[in-house]
């Protein structure tokens, strides 16, 4: 199959590769995807005063796969929860050019945003139960 | 050294330059009908096909004419399943098979069984990928007339115990059909020895040009006999009408030759390099996985998963050498390979599978830069891989609730 220069890129350099501790304060983590099926995903964000901060992830899978969660990390940096959940997997297969066949990467990728921001929001809602 | 490097070696074989140069005269200047009977230009044809029909002949023990040419090893299935199920159709209608074959003898007797003119029976293969010969004499009903088992796996390499098969058919009075596309030309092949009453094999595995193979159809003891698929001007003894490619063929014969003069020395070679590279990789890769027979396999066949990193990845990431994987995201069906699963590899382990296939044309040098790659790629990949990092933790990936998507 042949990858578009975008996709080969982010193979090449993924950015921001690697973990948070997930107990860290502020650090949502999502972890979508199964090794069966060929592809796992693990999305973390770090939110300071509703502004993700920080992304990190580490994925198991296809090039494409790769792609699509290093480049969700890029996007998710610097932008609010609430815009961060306006991401979608089309815009990551637009972005990257993903054939038809990959697209299933670009969707496990929304759902690990989606993931990480719900792991976050649990978190935080538990502090504020809490300290009510 | 020159990149990027083939060791794709079971997908096909670069052809030998020997074969071209036997070849080329039959493009231009001797460019006879062989099947033309009246004329200098057909007899000169019909010379170099019986001469290369000696010499393929010759590399699997049989008579020459035994020897029906065909586009290829698929159609040399075709014709061999298909063939005998028509011609036999009073006998019976059974069909046994093993799970490991090349899509060619599972599409084909899948169709049979489709339109209701064959039942089949798929045999098991054990953890190396091999059947069980008593396996085969179980499965044998009075309906049974035809066995296809194949002689070596094109993914894992692993060798069949044929001769022992050969035996149970020859004492059931069952036909075996062998797709030896793998095997012929790389180990020995005996149809006698092995009691094959029927295989496929083709030239662009044995480095000879693609768009040619045969199949070997035992002339007695017992006399075989196939219904043609292909109608027309009776070529090969009717069982395959077409005009031959007599390039082709000249090619084949020839690269049979090679393959006969040098087995032994290739094969050597072979398996020295191969070896090397194994061992040279598992050395540094923990939690990588042999898949196949440790010993009874092709000489240049190497099948090995990298837990915690998926196969397409690894292909990207060693785009100067040529491999081919067992995971979904190669294949048309996005599933993982169905050898691996035959041999009980877990699913995320055939997704982490790559196949090295070494041929004639490799070297020392290729083989040292490979493993230095495939070293290179499968730690790197692994410390992206959140599966890695789990295990590493401790955490046992098994009890983890997966959310399968």
């Amino acid at each position: 199959m042949a990858y578009s220069d975008k996709v080969i890129d982010h193979f090449n350099n993924p950015r921001n590769m690697g973990s948070f501790k997930k107990d860290e304060e502020g650090v949502g983590t999502g972890m979508v995807g199964a090794p069966e099926c060929g592809d796992v995903m693990k999305l973390q964000i770090k939110v300071q005063n509703d502004t993700i901060v920080d992304a990190k992830f580490k994925t198991f899978g296809c090039g494409s796969a790769i792609a699509s969660s290093s480049l969700a990390t890029e996007w998710l940096k610097g932008k609010t929860v609430e815009e961060a959940q306006k991401i979608k997997n089309t815009d990551i297969v637009q972005e990257l050019n993903l054939p038809p066949v990959k697209i299933h990467c670009s969707v496990l990728a929304e759902d690990a945003i989606k993931a990480a921001l719900a792991d976050y929001q649990k978190k935080s809602d538990g502090v504020l139960t809490d300290a009510k | 050294m020159k990149l990027p490097i083939f060791l794709d070696n079971h997908s096909t074989t670069p052809m030998d330059p020997r074969v071209l140069e036997t070849m080329l005269p039959y493009f231009v200047e001797k460019f006879g009908n062989a099947a033309s009977r009246n004329h200098a230009f057909g007899w000169a044809a019909e010379e170099a096909v019986e001469n290369a029909r000696k010499q393929i002949a010759k590399l699997i023990k049989a008579d020459p004419k035994e020897i029906v040419f065909t586009s290829g090893a698929t159609e040399s299935d075709n014709l061999a399943i298909k063939g005998v199920v028509e011609m036999y159709k009073e006998k019976g209608d059974h069909i046994i098979t093993s799970s490991t074959e090349h899509r060619a003898v599972l599409d084909t007797v899948k169709v049979l069984e489709g339109k209701g003119k064959a039942t089949a029976t798929y045999l098991p293969v054990d953890k190396f990928g091999m059947v069980s010969p008593e396996d085969v004499r179980k499965a044998i009903t009075e309906k049974t007339i035809l066995i296809s088992v194949m002689l070596a796996n094109n993914e894992i390499g692993t060798i069949n115990p044929v001769k022992a098969i050969g035996k149970i058919a020859k004492e059931k009075g069952i036909l075996f059909h062998c797709d030896a596309t793998q095997g012929v030309g790389k180990i020995p092949v005996d149809v006698q020895e092995m009691g094959i009453d029927l295989m496929s094999f083709s030239a662009h595995k044995i480095y000879g040009p693609k768009g040619v193979g045969a199949l070997y159809v035992r002339k007695k003891n017992p006399r075989v006999r196939i219904t043609a698929q292909m109608d027309g001007g009776g070529h090969e003894r009717g069982m395959r009408s077409g005009t031959l490619p007599v390039p082709l063929i000249v090619g084949f014969g020839k690269a049979c030759e090679l393959c006969e003069q040098e087995m032994v020395k290739d094969a050597a070679r072979l398996i020295a390099m191969r070896d090397r590279l194994e061992t040279s990789i598992m050395k540094d890769l923990e939690e990588s996985y042999l898949n196949g027979h440790p010993t009874n396999r092709l000489p240049g066949n190497l099948n090995i998963s990298f837990a915690y990193v998926e196969g397409e990845s690894l292909l990207m990431g060693m785009k100067d050498i040529a491999l081919s994987s067992g995971s979904a995201c190669t294949s048309a069906t996005l599933e993982p390979s169905y050898v691996l699963r035959a041999l009980g590899v877990g699913t995320d382990l055939a997704h982490s599978s790559i196949r090295f296939g070494l041929g004639r044309f490799n070297t020392d040098d290729e083989i040292d830069y490979t493993i230095k790659k495939v070293i290179e790629i499968v730690t790197k990949l692994r410390e992206m891989s959140p599966l890695y990092e789990m295990a590493k933790e401790g955490v046992d990936l098994k009890s983890v609730q997966w959310a399968a998507h």
